[in-house]
């Protein structure tokens, strides 16, 4: 199908941006990897698309005390290439790979997989288990939200309207492992579970189980790995999909859980 | 055996050329530079696109449809209705006579009234392009009302709801076949086993969507179609019957098609739409269906649950069959080949490889309010393979037999041959032995076997899974043509010899990139003497080549390569004849060999082929008086000793399934084939995994899933799963060539052949990992959930 | 509100300069406005891969990317790349292996797998497998094309 009509701006700097973004049925473009297909099976209308392409600051990695900060235009790809990112935020290295194919990794953003929130991606997962925080840019401010608050349900973040998300900030941990199961490489999830453990414990977080990323809470307080699997089937009540019933889902979540929990814990 | 291949003048003692040979395509460069020319390539002046304004109901009476603000849409030419494109196209009603009583409403160009599936075409658009078609399309007004809708096959059988009132069913139509003696021979069995399986509906994707591009010239009354197209002359009958003009006035050009493995046979609704509005409008009108639009509106295939039972004495021999088949359609059987065809194939090959006697069968086709539904690769053989070789297993199961021995015991013997099958079908040389014996040595069977054993101990669950089959190829008149349908079972090939000594061939066969114009060249080369290079195929133009069949049931490579094969025997002969009038020697002393003629004893070079034709275009003066060269021939053939020539074969399947996720992981394949001469190997073999690979689609990913409001669930490409090639084995290919004896090539078809096993194999290769788990499924496509779910763990 | 935005990019080389509606894709740029009918489209969702082609050298589906989001960057297609001969051997390896049939996946297959062969790294089979496993080819068993892509690359 063709995409509907609609008018598209390229500000040359964030400051360019805020105007654009006020007016009515304007949209933010980053890699399109998904805005576009929406437009091209006409599942959306937009009056007016910004694209935020040229806003070169969002480009960075940039090495932290604790961590790294990603910027929102960083590519998928350019996140599985970085040493940086390999050495100190490991769990978003293991993630990107199984992100589509690498003509989509090309194009596709951080920022844009962040604020999208498709409940079957991965970086929000590994957001919400490394705890990272998300940069939000307005005219007159800068606003530091957790991932904890930041995914609110089926494609709904805490962006306010006036807002760009401009980067995240993701902790160094110890111990981090991602899986996900797909019928076909570069599938949307079926499950997966992003996890990261340190001394203070583990934080386990499921996708495609929800509306948003979920964290396993009483899973991750378990002492064994039995104890666990029960705990999960408190912490998640999946939505069944197309292909698969919820039971189906949350079996194979337990079948992510008992994968990941040697790696979780073992001892430093 | 290999085929022995007399392709040269009677005496001579030169070789078979490059039949049997694995060359490179030629002349097919040009796909790999982007370079080719698909439908949608093709610039027109004025060229005007179509889009359609489809249902979104499964069963629903058009109240009123609203064009005023769609006709006002910027670049919008023109907005059509059923009534108006029907006052320029006939409709037709998809039944054939040796279909007994199968029956089908009329379908129209565009709906008229009522629509019966949810994405039929109820209004078209014109306009200057694509997106403004759709722009408008969108501001299209429509009031419906809503209708029953029957989507469950059980409850269309039943006739709840009758879909059509001009019927008292739902029935499109039903076939009973009975040997006699079946229930005599269940009495005395040592074991009865008995399964229902289920086979999801699903869809062919070719890459290329089906494409049309209709040229009107209104001075002539003549009609261009540009069309992606298996059947180039089929359709110009149809086109000229339907659109009421002249049928040489009607042209269809096939140019490079994208993949179509049954999908572009057919006679499309919104097609023949396209072409009434070119007339219509008296421009050229393109339509290419978009992938959304296509799994609405491309057929559908191979929806069936089917019940059999198989009766075996202790001793592993199959005494009969019994089966009952259940297959959903869409609301109208499709034009011309009807939808009656692939049940009509299951009660025909189920049992197919095996000795049995006696056989009983049942089937129903029912109308539903899903999307229409035909012919598509390997018609009906994927279920009756799959449904026999699974009960098979379960057979050998239950008498406690090795399935490969149960199999061996059970293949009609290698010298049985002519043979008449149970159901009908008659065989005139098959080699299921020498398939069997060659797949357990290539897939070193009892190896596989002893490793499964140790990996059970070890907690990984392998399994391995047989399935043999036989396969309809080259179909004479008694597919199609004997019900009245305008289908031609023969081909013609016109060779033409041109003065530089290159030949030209023009068949009636066409290609879809299955390799057709590469043997074509193959078989030419080697008949008339020449090398390949010196060869140019056309194919797909009604108005180039000969009057033909086109591309379908296998049959290119058996009867246009034999129609090939004849004409380049016979411009040979006739090239030898300007010889020997240029060298006053007698015709019986030359041949051809590396494009000269030669002396057939020495092999000595007499004169080389573009000097003969130097002479014969442009210095005729210089021969004798009385003598006219001939150096452009045309040759048909036509098989006619067996309704259709069987090949067989047998294919092997290694999995391991993941007992906590529910995942197979495809481990390798097999293939051990029979289709009697190769013409070319190595196309022969792509050809045969990527059917093999369809099956696998099948077995495992691909289904078409209806809501219960008739509304199609997943009909794009991230929700439909189609095989890609990370999740796909290397797939082992073996031949052995038994040549049928009605034609001189010897070729038996093969296009179909992966398809048609490879999801048998792997259902009997996943339920044989799942055993020492007393898990079993039978419902394909085997996804991880219905998996899980025969292991009860969810 | 739709504005034709002009767009100056440099296709095969060659500089282009166009006034375009931002809704149309660049696939659709390039086979429509600038005759290119070598890159193909099989879905428009970015799932098939057939619309693969080359922006300032790295692959991406021309389907979902706007033409006008082009601007300023180098565009390579099956085309370009075949007259530069920088695909030769690729194009030679698919054509001696059988790696393609009816031809509508293939210059996108070859665009994802010139990636794999600029590397200049010996990839295993597995390892191709995976790479190429966004394109999509309905003809083949993918199979040749695995081993036309083996047979050059790490050369």
């Amino acid at each position: 199908m063709k995409a509907p009509s609609f008018a598209y701006a390229k500000p040359r700097s964030i400051e360019e941006a805020f105007p654009l973004l006020e007016r009515p049925g304007a949209r933010i473009l980053a890699g399109g990897q998904s805005l576009i297909a929406s437009l091209n099976m006409r599942l959306s209308a937009p009056e007016l698309l910004v694209d935020i392409g040229g806003l070169s600051k969002l480009r960075d990695i940039s090495q932290q005390p604790g961590g790294l900060r990603i910027g929102a235009l960083v590519t998928h790809a350019e996140i599985e290439r970085s040493l940086d990112v390999k050495f100190h935020v490991p769990l978003l290295a293991a993630a990107a790979p199984h992100i589509a194919h690498p003509a989509i990794r090309n194009r596709g953003t951080l920022g844009g997989s962040l604020a999208l929130a498709d409940p079957a991606a991965e970086y929000p997962a590994c957001a919400l288990a490394l705890n990272a925080t998300l940069i939000l840019q307005s005219r007159k401010a800068e606003r530091r939200v957790s991932a904890a608050t930041f995914f609110k349900g089926l494609f709904e973040t805490d962006i306010r309207p006036g807002e760009i998300l401009v980067g995240a900030e993701f902790p160094k941990v110890e111990r981090s492992v991602f899986l996900e199961l797909t019928r076909r490489h570069g599938d949307y999830a079926i499950v997966g579970l992003a996890g990261v453990a340190d001394a203070s414990g583990k934080r386990i977080a499921f996708f495609s189980v929800d509306s948003r990323p979920v964290l396993a809470k009483t899973a991750a307080a378990a002492r064994s790995l039995e104890d666990g699997l029960l705990g999960l089937k408190k912490d998640l009540s999946p939505a069944a999909d197309l292909y698969n019933t919820s039971a189906t889902k949350l079996h194979l979540a337990g079948v992510l859980l008992s994968r990941a929990w040697n790696t979780l814990s073992k001892p430093h | 055996m290999k085929a022995e291949l007399p392709l040269h003048a009677p005496g001579t003692q030169l070789d078979k050329g490059y039949i049997g040979q694995s060359v490179p395509r030629p002349n097919a460069q040009r796909l790999l530079q982007g370079r080719g020319t698909f439908i949608d390539d093709l610039r027109f002046p004025r060229l005007a696109h179509v889009a359609f304004f489809r249902s979104p109901y499964a069963h629903a009476r058009i109240k009123k449809l609203v064009f005023d603000k769609a006709i006002k849409s910027p670049g919008v030419l023109a907005v059509f209705d059923g009534p108006k494109v029907a006052e320029y196209c006939k409709p037709w009603v998809a039944v054939l006579a040796h279909l007994k009583g199968i029956k089908s409403p009329a379908q129209y160009p565009i709906a008229i009234g009522r629509a019966c599936w949810q994405g039929e075409a109820v209004a078209a658009v014109v306009a200057e392009s694509r997106s403004q078609a759709e722009d408008a399309v969108a501001l299209i007004e429509a009031d419906w009302y809503e209708l029953p809708v029957v989507v469950d096959m059980e409850a269309a059988l039943r006739g709840d709801y009758v879909i059509h009132e001009e019927f008292t069913d739902n029935v499109c139509f039903k076939r009973e076949h009975d040997t006699g003696g079946v229930d005599e021979a269940f009495a005395q069995a040592d074991a009865v086993v008995e399964d229902t399986f289920h086979f999801g509906r699903h869809t062919g994707v070719c890459l290329e969507g089906r494409a049309i591009l209709a040229d009107y010239n209104a001075a002539e009354h003549s009609l261009t179609v540009y069309h992606a197209t298996q059947a180039p002359h089929m359709m110009q009958d149809i086109f000229s019957r339907h659109l009421g003009i002249p049928e040489a006035n009607v042209r269809v050009i096939a140019k490079d098609v994208g993949g179509s493995f049954g999908i572009k046979v057919h006679v499309y609704a919104d097609e023949m739409a396209t072409a009434a509005i070119s007339v219509i409008m008296r421009r050229p009108v393109k339509f290419v269906a978009d992938r959304l639009e296509s799994f609405l509106s491309d057929i559908h295939c191979r929806e069936h649950r089917v019940k059999v039972r198989v009766a075996v004495k202790k001793t592993g021999e199959i005494l009969a069959f019994d089966l009952d088949d259940l297959t959903a359609i869409g609301p109208y059987s499709v034009y011309p080949r009807t939808s009656g065809i692939e049940g009509n194939q299951v009660v025909n090959l189920t049992g197919g490889p095996y000795k049995h006697q006696k056989y009983r069968a049942k089937m129903n086709v029912v109308f539903t309010n899903k999307n229409v539904t035909c012919q598509y690769r390997a018609v009906g053989h994927p279920i009756a393979v799959a449904l026999t070789e699974g009960i098979v297993d379960l057979a050998a199961q239950k008498i406690g037999m090795d399935p490969a021995q149960f199999r061996k015991i059970n293949l009609i013997a290698d010298d049985a041959y002519p043979y008449t099958f149970p159901s009908g079908i008659k065989f005139e040389k098959l080699s299921h032995h020498q398939t069997f014996d060659k797949l357990m040595q290539v897939m070193q069977y009892d190896k596989l076997r002893e490793e499964q054993k140790e990996l059970r101990g070890k907690g990984i669950y392998r399994g391995i899974g047989l399935a043999a089959m036989i396969e309809v190829t080259n179909p004479s008149p008694a597919f199609y043509g004997v019900g009245g349908a305008r289908i031609s079972a023969q081909d013609g090939a016109t060779l033409r010899f041109e003065p530089t000594g290159m030949v030209t061939v023009m068949c009636s066969v066409t290609e879809q990139g299955q390799g057709t114009e590469a043997i074509f060249a193959q078989i030419a080369a080697s008949a008339v003497g020449v090398t390949l290079e010196k060869i140019k195929v056309i194919t797909g133009d009604t108005g180039v080549t000969p009057y033909g069949g086109g591309t379908w049931a296998s049959r290119g490579a058996g009867i246009g390569g034999e129609a090939v094969l004849q004409a380049g025997r016979a411009l040979r002969s006739n090239i030898l004849e300007i010889a020997s009038r240029i060298l006053s020697l007698d015709k019986s002393e030359l041949d051809i060999l590396n494009n000269e003629v030669v002396s057939k004893l020495t092999l000595e070079s007499k004169l080389p082929l573009a000097e003969l034709g130097r002479v014969a275009y442009f210095r005729p003066d210089t021969l004798p008086l009385d003598f006219q060269s001939e150096l452009t021939v045309t040759r048909h053939y036509t098989p006619r000793q067996y309704g259709f020539t069987f090949t067989n074969g047998i294919q092997g399947s290694l999995v391991e399934v993941d007992p906590d996720t529910g995942f197979v992981k495809l481990l390798k394949h097999w293939c051990v084939e029979d289709s009697g001469t190769v013409i070319n190997p190595m196309l022969v073999d792509e050809q045969i995994r990527g059917g093999v690979v369809q099956g696998i689609g099948a077995a495992l990913y691909e289904e078409c899933i209806y809501g219960p409001d008739g509304q199609l669930l997943n009909g794009n490409m991230a929700d439909y799963l189609v095989p890609m090639s990370g999740e796909m084995p290397d797939i082992i290919c073996a031949h052995v060539e038994t040549p049928t004896k009605q034609s001189d090539l010897g070729a038996k078809g093969v296009g179909e052949a992966g398809t048609a096993g490879a999801p048998g194999a792997i259902m009997n290769a996943v339920n044989d990992a799942l055993l020492p788990l007393n898990a079993r499924v039978t419902a394909m496509p085997f996804t991880p959930e219905r998996i899980l779910k025969a292991l009860k763990k969810v | 509100m739709e504005h034709a935005v002009e767009t100056t990019l440099t296709v095969n080389g060659t500089r282009v300069t166009r006034r375009i509606a931002p809704r149309v894709h660049l696939v659709d740029f390039l086979r429509d406005e600038l005759g290119l009918t070598g890159s193909h489209i099989g879905c428009e969702q970015g799932v098939c891969g057939a619309c693969t082609v080359r922006v300032n050298g790295e692959i991406v589906r021309g389907c979902l990317m706007l033409a006008v989001q082009a601007d300023g960057c180098s565009v390579e297609t099956i085309e370009g790349l075949s007259d530069s001969g920088e695909m030769k051997r690729l194009q030679e390896a698919f054509h001696l292996h059988n790696a393609f049939q009816c031809g509508f996946c293939t210059p996108a297959m070859l665009m994802a797998a010139q990636e794999l062969v600029k590397q200049k790294k010996r990839f295993s089979r597995e390892e191709i497998r995976v790479h190429m496993s966004g394109n999509y080819c309905r003809c083949t068993g993918y199979q040749a094309i695995v081993d036309a892509i083996e047979s050059v690359i790490g050369k």
